[in-house]
């Protein structure tokens, strides 16, 4: 150890996540690139420049301050963007290989293999809480062999099996706001996605729901890629193997550094960075 | 005292001890105006009701005033006006209920919904002849009328919510002009546009026509406020998981929307089952049962109150009372089911 680490707790946290799984050791290989990523709102740039590779097997933290781009980023990997008006972009998004806004892609196919999960718990209100599981099959046109494994399978990984197996025909909106999010968490693995967003999942829930779904992450990892914006810097040190940090100096957003968690909270090589993670601004 | 159980009370609400002074002041603003009416050449109910209104605002201020001070004297003042102008809202809704539940009571039997008029004249006892032509013919004209507007008006609003394509904004401003339209004018439309030039005869398919071209901006502009509800996070959440546009309409969207949609189609019902205008023009309106929409004129309620009233006799008067009693229940039924059934939703 050359220099004391600038945070102390939350390079303590992220050093126990590096214990428990050194970042990219898990890594199968790269599950999705992020090239030269812009994006706008009408004229104005919201996001500059952002090259990202996300490692199957691993999460990814990305952290900021408000307004710094990160969700109109993580939008862009699943091509959710395009559904605001007046937004536009640039770069390219690689999944396996292929680049997600070429000509002539089936927009449809990519969400199915790009998850997502929303900062508000939705569960589709008019269905029950099996049928939210599954809404994905019916809504993207898919057969399945046997719906009933899979609607446990899928509440299991999402950690919620245990509590609503005795009540799978209430309605979604009858669980508590934690139980709804891990049941949207359900319902996006329900297509088998390669690769999960996650927008500020959390920030709706009380710790201790916050806690069951950073342990749901925790488990979902080691078989997808998973990319998770988050305001806490906790969470961020405990749940990621990588952290990506966003900043905004009221023009576009850009990346100022990205490297593995430990790192970004022990030795951060930006003082913005630095800045950041100590709390001395943002 | 060893068991003390706390008994559940309502401090915020008025004692026996109020209730009883708010008592006091009505009856002295009575006093007031009744004596102020004697003693002043000012007569008549207008009278008593317009002096016991501002004796009571002087009462009640006085009261607050000693009581409370200034401010919620002048508070008292607001609740005076509100409270009155409620009352003048409300009393004509029950005189009208009430004028046409006492009217029409005469003119109600069994007879009503098992006979036509086709062998009774207006003019014959109340206890000959019947409305069931006419019952029968709206439930056909308004069924067509809605046939034809529950699609069009759903689409038109899912368009203009959910598609959102370049001509939302025109086709919004013509739904609200349209939803303006009087209905003489959709009357006339059907009879110079296809009347006229080509079935050259009156039935019930052409008031169906007309009654839809009411009934449309009514689902569809209901509709629409009923879809911009639906939070913007399920439409993203359905697309997210791989549905296309319309499979997330569909299957999210609408099915969210449903109980709404569903007042949104009683309204439109509602809307269009006592107009008169338009089923005078193109419908006629015969005096037997006439199940057949396509052929020959078709009765109908409104037209049934409208014949009544244009003969002019006790009787023929009577019939009209108990056919707008019977209209007025349709319609009340129509607003109960739309408020039980969009009331039900919000508690799940």
């Amino acid at each position: 150890m050359e220099t004391k680490p600038i945070t102390s707790s939350l390079s303590d946290v992220a050093n126990a996540t590096k214990a428990r799984k050194q970042p990219g050791s898990g890594a199968l290989g790269v599950g999705l690139e992020a090239r030269g990523i812009h994006a706008w709102f009408g004229d104005k740039l919201v996001l500059r420049d952002i090259s990202l590779d996300f490692w199957y097997g691993t999460v990814t933290a990305l952290i900021g301050p408000s307004g710094c781009g990160k969700s109109t980023f993580i939008r862009t990997l699943n091509r959710m963007h395009e559904f605001i008006p007046g937004a536009a972009m640039a770069g390219e998004v690689l999944l396996n290989g292929q680049d997600i806004y070429e000509q002539g892609t089936d927009v449809t196919k990519i969400r199915l293999k790009v998850g997502m999960v929303f900062q508000k718990p939705n569960p589709f209100p008019s269905m029950t809480i099996a049928d939210n599981v599954l809404a994905g099959l019916k809504l993207a046109q898919l057969k399945t062999e046997n719906k009933d494994d899979l609607l446990e399978e899928c509440l299991e990984r999402a950690g919620l099996w245990n509590e609503v197996k005795d009540r799978l025909s209430a309605y979604g909106g009858s669980l508590s706001g934690g139980q709804q999010q891990r049941l949207c968490i359900a319902r996006s693995l329900a297509v088998r996605p390669e690769v999960l967003l996650m927008d500020e999942p959390c920030s709706a829930l009380d710790p201790g729901s916050t806690l069951r779904i950073e342990e749901t992450i925790q488990h979902l990892s080691s078989s997808m890629t998973i990319i998770i914006v988050t305001h806490n810097m906790q969470q961020a040190a405990r749940v990621s193997d990588y952290t990506g940090f966003f900043l905004s100096d009221g023009g576009p957003g850009e990346l100022v550094e990205v490297g593995p968690t430990s790192e970004i909270f022990s030795w951060p090589k930006d003082i913005r960075t630095e800045n950041y993670v100590t709390g001395r601004f943002g | 005292m060893s068991n003390l159980t706390l008994k559940p009370t309502k401090p915020w609400k008025r004692t026996p001890k109020q209730q009883l002074l708010i008592a006091v002041n009505l009856l002295v603003a009575a006093a007031i105006s009744f004596v102020i009416v004697l003693v002043t050449p000012m007569k008549g109910k207008l009278a008593y009701l317009l002096l016991f209104f501002i004796s009571t605002i002087i009462v009640n201020f006085a009261e607050n005033y000693f009581k409370s001070g200034i401010a919620p004297a002048k508070d008292s003042i607001a609740t005076s006006f509100v409270t009155a102008g409620l009352i003048i809202a409300v009393v004509p809704i029950f005189s009208i209920l009430f004028t046409i539940f006492e009217r029409g009571r005469a003119g109600l039997n069994f007879n009503l919904f098992s006979h036509d008029m086709k062998s009774n004249g207006p003019n014959d006892p109340l206890g000959q002849g019947g409305l069931l032509h006419a019952l029968v013919g709206s439930g056909i004209m308004v069924g067509i009328a809605l046939l034809i507007s529950l699609p069009i008006g759903i689409l038109t609003a899912i368009y203009l919510t959910e598609i959102k394509g370049i001509f939302s904004r025109p086709i919004k401003f013509l739904v609200q002009a349209m939803s303006g339209v009087p209905s003489i004018v959709a009357g006339l439309f059907i009879l110079s546009a296809v009347v006229f030039p080509i079935t050259k005869s009156s039935s019930g398919l052409m008031g169906g026509l007309a009654l839809s071209i009411l009934m449309i901006p009514t689902i569809a502009r209901t509709s629409e406020e009923v879809l911009l509800l639906i939070p913007s996070d399920l439409r993203e959440a359905g697309v997210a998981l791989g549905g296309t546009q319309w499979r997330t309409i569909s299957l999210i969207v609408v099915p969210a929307a449903k109980s709404g949609l569903i007042t949104a189609i009683i309204l439109g019902l509602a809307r269009v089952a006592g107009e008169t205008a338009p089923l005078i023009l193109v419908s006629g309106g015969g005096d037997a049962v006439n199940p057949n929409p396509f052929h020959s004129p078709m009765g109908s309620l409104p037209f049934y109150i409208w014949k009544g009233f244009t003969f002019g006799t006790t009787e023929s008067i009577a019939r009209s009372w108990a056919g707008i009693f019977v209209l007025l229940s349709i319609i009340f039924i129509l607003f109960i089911a739309a408020r039980t059934l969009s009331g039900s939703e919000e508690k799940k």
